[in-house]
């Protein structure tokens, strides 16, 4: 599903990625480890083209993603779910509000909004919090309203940045769990994180990054 | 046609959902959204206080070229068909608005009632028994700057009958020359700079809420960025800023509309002597008029400013 060949990223003088290749089918689950500047988020930003290689190419199924125009790159990103450490909910939106934009953005109609958005978050529980804004929202709940977003439109591949960033232990292992909920109904993961003991949990795949360079993928050890 | 009926509909439920994000932002960025509208507001009342001194402008303007004339005062003895002749051929010209003609006997009759109680220029009048005045002919021009075209087609022979030049005691052109050249540079100065002021100051104004929305725009740069993520179109994105801004832009005409209201009704009450004009009934009779400019130009300011703000955001 994604290829990474060759990748290598440089922002001035430092190295952000070096040579980095390695594949992700569909359907699988994908832990990213290595600590702060390892590389991480500079590789899931490759993928949704936001930051362009300095060398290499990286594709999403047979789709060159750095030759993309703007219109198709919107069209690709409604295929990819996006969580982040920040959650990046709008603040201005109800929880029912934030999911919907999301479906308003492809073009969803009010009846598919309507039936679809409690659904979603009854799968995250977060039904008691339809009417509530952000900031009225606890940060795992916050965290959840996120993850509901990232997969109402039923995007192929869901991309976690650090999504348990800024959580306790308690919240990180429920974001884990929805995470891994996500992945057994089909739809391939990628989960970046510092904390080792996040992906233990999890037991999937897991590639260690470590300056730039990929220094161990469980895939292939085995 | 079937996905041309689909993509209209496509089309009208995302215009339905981008006017109503677009109220409901407002709604909801509260103080923020009536900051910017008092800008807007105070914008409009600019726009409004320049047409209401256009008006006084152009009315005290109106008022000093009507006190401008040239008159032609003829001899005694000067025949009415030929001062009627005359009439007519000055009429003619392109640059006259009006001749009027007064007659030697009307000329005399307001002589005596403007010195009826003068009694020793009364008794002499009669002591002389003949009337000693000519007739007159009074001549208005279209502009100020014309009567010297006028005065010029006076002296000329060819306008007149031959020997006409005769009848002719005296033009006082010449006498009130200065004057009137000097009243013509300040009237197209003054013009020149209101045009100036005005033309500063709505670029002033233009400026200021450019910025207040920007501001109002720069609070949500972030959310631009989750809401491209997302996967929403530039459109979707940019379209209830733009409504927002229209908002501003109505709203802000409605209040200008209602502060101008009693203010000029204050005008008209207090000022209309000093002002020479009656604001309050300029204003009325107006009203469509400056509706129409005030919102057009608070709609177009408002849409415009978000449009390009947003612009700078979307790029990015």
């Amino acid at each position: 599903m994604i290829y990474f060949n060759n990748v290598s990223k440089v922002y001035r003088d430092t190295v952000a990625l070096d040579d980095v290749t390695f594949t992700v089918e569909s359907g699988e689950f994908v832990s990213i480890v290595g600590h702060s500047g390892a590389g991480k988020t500079t590789l899931t930003k490759m993928i949704l083209a936001e930051e362009n290689p300095s060398d290499g190419t990286v594709f999403f199924e047979s789709i060159n993603v750095n030759k993309l125009k703007n219109k198709d790159l919107t069209k690709l990103r409604r295929r990819i779910g996006m969580v982040f450490q920040d959650y990046k909910l709008l603040s201005n939106k109800t929880a029912y509000e934030n999911i919907a934009f999301a479906m308003e953005a492809v073009g969803k109609t009010e009846e598919e909004i309507a039936s679809d958005v409690p659904h979603v978050l009854e799968l995250v529980d977060l039904s008691h919090r339809v009417m509530h804004f952000p900031y009225q929202m606890s940060g795992g709940e916050q965290q959840r309203l996120a993850i509901a977003r990232a997969i109402i439109n039923q995007p192929e591949l869901v991309i976690a940045d650090e999504p348990t960033g800024n959580l306790d232990p308690v919240n990180t292992h429920e974001i884990v769990q929805i995470l891994k909920k996500i992945n057994d109904l089909g739809t391939t993961v990628i989960l970046t994180t510092h904390n080792r003991g996040v992906i233990e949990s999890v037991g999937k795949r897991m590639i260690t990054m470590e300056n730039g360079k990929i220094i161990r993928d469980t895939k292939q050890d085995k | 046609m079937w996905s041309y009926a689909i993509i209209k509909e496509m089309t009208m439920i995302t215009l339905k959902r981008i006017i109503k994000a677009g109220f409901l932002n407002f709604k909801r960025n509260g103080l923020i959204s009536w900051a910017a509208v008092l800008v807007v507001t105070i914008t409009l009342s600019v726009i409004t206080t320049i047409i209401l001194l256009q008006a006084v402008l152009h009315f005290s303007l109106n008022q000093i070229k009507d006190k401008v004339d040239v008159t032609i005062y003829f001899t005694v003895k000067a025949p009415e068909e030929k001062i009627m002749l005359l009439k007519s051929s000055l009429e003619k010209l392109p640059e006259v608005a009006a001749v009027s003609y007064t007659s030697a006997d009307e000329a005399l009759k307001l002589f005596r009632d403007r010195h009826a109680n003068d009694y020793a220029t009364i008794q002499a009048l009669d002591e002389i028994g003949d009337n000693p005045l000519g007739a007159y002919l009074n001549v208005k021009a279209k502009e100020v700057s014309q009567y010297e075209s006028i005065a010029n087609f006076m002296k000329s022979d060819n306008a007149l009958v031959s020997g006409s030049t005769s009848i002719i005691d005296k033009v006082n052109y010449h006498q009130n020359r200065l004057v009137i050249e000097r009243l013509n540079t300040i009237i197209s100065g003054a013009q020149k700079l209101g045009f100036l002021i005005t033309l500063l100051l709505v670029i002033i104004s233009i400026i200021i809420t450019f910025n207040t929305i920007r501001l109002t725009i720069f609070i949500s740069k972030e959310e631009i960025g989750v809401m491209r993520l997302v996967g929403a179109s530039k459109m979707h994105v940019r379209g209830p800023f733009m409504i927002e801004g229209a908002i501003y832009g109505i709203i802000a005409t409605l209040i200008t509309l209602a502060i101008f209201w009693p203010a000029t009704a204050w005008l008209g009450v207090k000022m209309t002597d000093f002002l020479g004009i009656n604001m309050y009934g300029y204003y009325l009779s107006n009203f469509f008029q400056i509706f129409v400019i005030l919102s057009l130009s608070g709609i177009i300011l408002g849409i415009i400013s978000s449009f390009l703000v947003i612009r700078k955001y979307l790029n990015k």
